[in-house]
C-alpha cells in the first residue's frame, strides 16, 4: 500500500465523492426544496475542495471552491435552488471529473464558461461571489492591473489580515500552523490583532479571539497564499492586498534589519508546483476493488486452516505413513484439504464480487441527460440493487446496458402526446431491475413503451436483404433481427440511437460474458430485455472433450446434446457437413480438421451438439470424457487472436486444456452453412 | 521501422546475461529479463496459433506460451534433447508485460557482455534478420546473438486480425 501513488488513491476517493455528489443532485431535480440534499451536495463539493487542494489538484479545488460558493448561496437560503442551477451544476460535475484527471488550458477555459453559466443560473445577486470568482481565476490581472506582475517580480510582497472564526479551534485548525505556512511563502511580520478580545469576564477560552495582521514579502503570488487558507477560507475574514512597493519601504526600514531584504528572500521560496501535474498523468489507474471487511476476515480463517493442514501433512510426511492410522490419517488430511480448497474457492470468488449499485447509479444520470435531450418527461427506477456480480462483469455490462436504456428512452417511450393519445400517463417509466437466479444474474431493463412493432422489423429486414419477402418467421426470430449488425428501424436517425451499431454490439459483449438476451415486446405496452449474465467468470462447468491428443473444454452451458456419429451418416455426409438431428438439418465442424491434428480418427466419433439463442452447430470429437469444473485462465496476448479459443484451464494432471469459443464456433458453423447453401 | 530495443549497458559498460544455445547459435538475455529455467513441460499445442508459438505450458498455474526462436531465425526445426531447457522470461508486447517460454538446446551460465566487444550486425552474412539483431558480442571463439524479443514478438501479431471483444 505505502507504495501507492497517493494521487491515484486521490483519484479513486473523488471518483466516490463526485458518484454521491451527482445522485443527490439527480434527486434535487426531483425535490428541488430539499434541504437535506442541498446539504450533501455542499458536502461534496467541500470534501473535494479540501481533498484536492491536499492531494496538489489546485485547479480541481479552485474550481471547485466557486462551485461551492455557488451552492453555499443557496444552502443559506440566498439563492432558489432551480432546475438550471441543478443542470449546470451537473456540467460543473462532469469539469470536475476531467479535472481530476489532470488539467489543461481548454480546461480551464471550458471551466471559466461553466462558472459563469453557475452566476447566471443563480441570478440576482451574483455581486459578491462573481467578484470573488473573477479575483480568484484571474489573480494578477485583476488586483492590481499592470503593477502586480510588477510587484511579484520585486518581490515586495502582500498585506494579510486574517480573523479566524472563534469556533476554529474546536474544529482542528491551529493559526500558529498557518503562520508558519506564511513564514515559508517569504519574509513575515506578524503583528497580533487583540481589537476583539472581549473583557475578561466574557473571555471563553477555548475560543479564538485574536486576529493577526501579517506583512509578507516576497514573490509569494496571491494563489499560494489562498492555498495555505484553503481549509477554512470559507469562514474566516481574510483580507488581502498587495503591498506596495514604496510605501513598504520606511516601514521595511523600521523594522529589523535592512540588508537582508529581498533578494535572498526571493530566491528562496519558489515552490515547485508544476512537476506533480506532468507526472500525474502517465500514471495508469491501478484497479481496485472494495472488499467489505467480514469477507476478509473468512478468508483469513480459511488460511489459518490452510496452515494448520499444512502442518499436520508435514508430520505426517515426517513419521511416514504406518500401518491403517497412517492412512487414515492421511485420508483424513487430504479430505481437510478437499474441503479448504472448495471454501476458498468460494470464499474467494466472493471478494470479486460487487453490488451492482454503482453500476446502475450512473444511468440515472443518463436518463437524466436523456429526458432533456429528448424533451420526455421520464421516470426512471432501479430495482434489486444489492444483487452483486463479478466486479470484471459489472464493468462490461456498462456499455451494452447504457445501450439498452438509450434504445429504451429515444425508441421505445413515446413522446408525451403519442403517450395521452394512448391513454398512458405522460412520464414513461424505464425500470432496470437485477435479481439473482441460481448461477445467473438476471438484468432487465423495461419501459411501458410504444414496443416493437414487428410488420416494421419485417420491413426493414427485408429491405436490407436480411429474409425473403414473405419468409414465415415467428416472432422471437424476428425479434432476433434487430441484434443484425447494421439493422435499425427509426425512420429518423436521432443524436441518441438509430445508426444501427449498439444491438450487435450488445449482443457480441453478452455473449462475451456467456451470457443470453431474451426479448419481450407487446405493441402498446412497453418491452422488456433480460441480460442473463453467468455470475462469475473465473469458474465454469465445461465438457471436457478429446480432439486428436489434445484436450479441450466446452462450456457446458452452451452444451445440447451429444451424440454418436454413426459410420453411414459419417460418410454420407462427407464433404457435406450437415446432419440429420431428428427433425431438422444443422451444420457440423469436424475439430479434427480444423485443428489439423493430423493423427487418424478414432473409431466411435462423437458430435457435441452446441447452441446459443436458436443457433446450433454440431462438433465432431474423438472422444467425450466428462464433465469438468474449469477454472478458466487468460491466455497471452500472441494467442488472444486466435479465434477458436476464449481460454485455457489446468487439468488434474497439471496439463493445459483450450476452452472452445462457442459463439465463434457457432459463427463458423453458419458461414459455412451460408456458403454451402449458397453453392446448392 | 520501429526503434530497437535498447540495450541498458551499466556504468562499467557491462551488461549481465544468461547465455544458451539454440541449434548452433549462441545468444544472450539480460539476465534482469530471466524468470525461470525450466526442465521441459508437456506442451499443449494450439491449434491456429503462429508456428514461433504454437504451444502453451502451465507456468505455475499461469498459461504462458513457448518459443521457438528457430522459427523467427528460419533455422531447421529439431526435437529436444536431454540437454533442452525451457527459459521463461518477461517481454513487454503492447505495452503489456508478458511471460514467454523459450525452448532452448543448452543453458550455459550468467555473465557480464563488455560493451567493447560489441561489434554492430554486418549487412551481409547473416543468417538472422537485421530487424531481430540488437548487436553481436565476440566473446572467446563464440559469436554471440543479442535477439531483439519484442521486435520478434511484435513481428506475429501484426498479420493477424485482432477479434475484437471486448477484453
Amino acid at each position: 500500500m505505502s507504495e501507492q501513488d497517493p494521487a491515484a488513491a486521490f483519484r479513486v476517493e473523488a471518483a466516490d465523492v463526485l458518484d454521491a455528489t451527482e445522485q443527490a443532485l439527480l434527486d434535487l431535480t426531483n425535490n428541488l426544496s430539499s434541504r437535506e440534499l442541498i446539504d450533501c451536495v455542499f458536502r461534496g463539493m467541500h470534501t473535494l475542495k479540501g481533498s484536492g487542494a491536499m492531494f496538489g489538484f489546485d485547479a480541481l479545488a479552485g474550481f471547485t471552491h466557486h462551485c461551492e460558493t455557488a451552492f453555499d448561496r443557496v444552502r443559506k437560503g440566498l439563492a432558489p435552488a432551480t432546475p438550471e442551477l441543478v443542470a449546470t451544476t451537473l456540467s460543473a460535475m462532469d469539469h470536475m471529473r476531467a479535472l481530476v484527471e489532470g488539467g489543461s488550458d481548454e480546461l480551464e477555459a471550458a471551466g471559466a464558461a461553466i462558472l459563469a453559466r453557475l452566476q447566471a443560473s443563480l441570478g440576482s445577486a451574483p455581486s459578491a461571489s462573481a467578484e470573488d470568482a473573477v479575483v480568484q481565476t484571474a489573480p494578477p490581472a485583476t488586483l492590481a492591473p499592470g503593477a502586480a506582475p510588477a510587484a511579484a517580480t520585486t518581490g515586495a510582497g502582500w498585506h494579510i489580515v486574517f480573523y479566524l472564526p472563534s469556533d476554529s479551534m474546536a474544529n482542528g485548525t491551529n493559526p500558529s500552523i498557518l503562520l508558519d505556512e506564511l513564514r515559508e511563502l517569504g519574509e513575515t511580520r506578524v503583528t497580533a490583532l487583540t481589537d476583539k478580545i472581549p473583557d475578561l469576564a466574557d473571555l471563553d477560552p477555548v475560543q479564538c479571539h485574536i486576529g493577526w495582521n501579517v506583512e509578507l514579502r516576497g514573490s509569494a503570488s496571491r494563489a499560494d497564499i489562498d492555498d495555505v487558507f484553503i481549509f477554512v477560507m470559507d469562514d474566516m475574514d481574510l483580507f488581502i492586498e498587495p503591498l506596495d512597493s514604496e510605501e513598504p519601504a520606511p516601514a521595511q526600514a523600521a523594522a529589523p534589519s535592512p540588508p537582508q531584504a529581498p533578494s535572498p528572500a526571493v530566491a528562496t521560496p519558489p515552490p515547485p508546483k508544476s512537476q506533480p501535474p506532468a507526472a500525474r498523468k502517465v500514471r495508469p489507474v491501478e484497479e481496485t476493488v472494495r472488499v467489505p471487511a467480514g469477507r476478509l476476515d473468512v478468508l483469513m480463517d480459511r488460511v489459518g486452516e490452510l496452515v494448520i493442514v499444512q502442518s499436520r501433512l508435514a508430520q505426517l510426511a515426517e513419521t511416514g505413513v504406518v500401518g491403517a492410522a497412517g492412512e487414515l490419517a492421511l485420508r483424513s488430511i487430504s479430505e481437510e484439504v478437499e474441503r479448504l480448497a472448495s471454501e476458498l474457492r468460494d470464499t474467494t470468488m466472493v471478494l470479486r464480487m460487487v453490488p451492482v449499485t454503482a453500476l446502475f447509479a450512473r444511468f440515472r444520470r443518463l436518463v437524466h441527460d436523456l429526458a432533456h435531450e429528448t424533451g420526455k418527461s421520464i421516470e426512471f427506477l432501479t430495482e434489486g440493487e444489492s444483487t452483486e456480480i463479478d466486479k470484471t462483469v459489472s464493468e462490461q455490462l456498462a456499455d451494452p446496458i447504457v445501450h439498452l436504456v438509450r434504445n429504451a428512452c429515444d425508441h421505445g417511450l413515446e413522446p408525451a402526446d403519442e403517450r395521452g393519445a394512448a391513454g398512458k400517463p405522460a412520464t414513461g417509466r424505464i425500470v432496470l431491475s437485477a435479481e439473482q437466479a441460481g448461477g445467473e444474474v438476471l438484468i432487465t431493463i423495461q419501459d411501458d413503451g410504444r414496443g416493437i412493432n414487428l410488420e416494421r422489423v419485417r420491413t426493414k429486414a427485408q429491405a436490407n436483404g436480411l429474409i425473403q419477402p414473405g419468409q414465415a418467421l415467428s416472432d422471437h426470430e424476428l425479434m432476433q433481427m434487430i441484434f443484425h449488425p447494421g439493422f435499425s428501424t427509426a425512420e429518423q436517425v436521432t443524436n441518441l440511437s438509430g445508426r444501427g451499431v449498439g444491438m450487435d454490439v450488445v449482443k457480441r459483449t453478452i455473449e462475451g460474458l456467456r451470457g443470453t438476451i431474451d426479448m419481450a415486446s407487446q405493441p402498446g405496452k412497453g418491452s422488456r430485455v433480460t441480460l442473463r449474465i453467468p455470475l462469475t467468470l473465473a469458474i465454469i462447468e465445461g465438457l471436457l472433450v478429446r480432439v486428436g491428443t489434445g484436450n479441450y473444454v466446452i462450456p457446458l452451458a452452451a452444451v445440447e446434446e451429444c451424440i454418436e456419429l454413426r459410420g453411414e451418416d459419417d460418410i454420407r455426409s462427407r464433404g457435406r457437413s450437415m446432419i440429420q438431428l431428428r427433425d431438422s438439418l444443422i451444420p457440423f465442424l469436424r475439430l479434427r480438421e480444423l485443428f489439423a491434428t493430423g493423427t487418424p480418427p478414432d473409431p466411435f466419433q462423437k458430435i457435441v451438439v452446441i447452441g446459443t439463442a436458436g443457433e446450433r452447430v454440431g462438433l465432431v470429437v474423438d472422444q467425450i470424457i466428462g464433465s469438468h469444473q474449469t477454472v478458466i485462465k487468460s491466455m497471452s496476448p500472441l494467442h488472444r487472436d486466435i479465434p477458436s479459443f476464449s481460454g485455457a484451464t489446468i487439468l488434474g494432471d497439471g496439463g493445459v486444456a483450450l476452452i472452445l469459443d462457442v459463439v465463434q464456433l457457432i459463427a463458423l458453423g453458419q458461414q459455412r452453412e451460408e456458403r454451402l447453401r449458397a453453392v446448392g | 521501422m520501429n526503434e530497437k530495443t535498447k540495450i541498458d549497458w551499466d556504468e562499467a559498460d557491462g551488461l549481465e546475461v544468461l547465455t544458451f544455445d539454440i541449434g548452433d547459435e549462441r545468444l544472450a538475455i539480460e539476465a534482469a529479463n530471466i524468470r525461470e529455467i525450466l526442465d521441459l513441460l508437456p506442451e499443449t499445442a494450439v491449434p491456429g496459433a503462429a508456428p514461433l508459438v504454437s504451444g502453451v505450458v502451465n507456468f505455475r498455474g499461469k498459461i504462458i506460451p513457448i518459443a521457438d526462436l528457430r522459427i523467427a531465425f528460419g533455422m531447421p526445426v529439431e526435437s529436444a534433447t536431454l540437454d533442452s531447457r525451457i527459459v521463461v522470461i518477461e517481454t513487454e508486447l503492447e505495452g503489456e508485460e508478458i511471460q514467454i517460454g523459450l525452448r532452448t538446446d543448452k543453458v550455459y551460465e550468467v555473465t557480464t557482455l563488455d560493451r567493447a566487444r560489441a561489434c554492430a550486425p554486418p549487412v551481409l552474412g547473416m543468417r538472422w534478420q537485421r530487424e531481430y539483431v540488437r548487436e553481436l558480442m565476440r566473446q572467446d571463439e563464440h559469436v554471440i546473438v543479442l535477439p531483439d524479443l519484442p521486435a520478434i514478438f511484435q513481428a506475429i501479431r501484426l498479420p493477424q486480425n485482432p477479434k475484437g471483444r471486448a477484453q
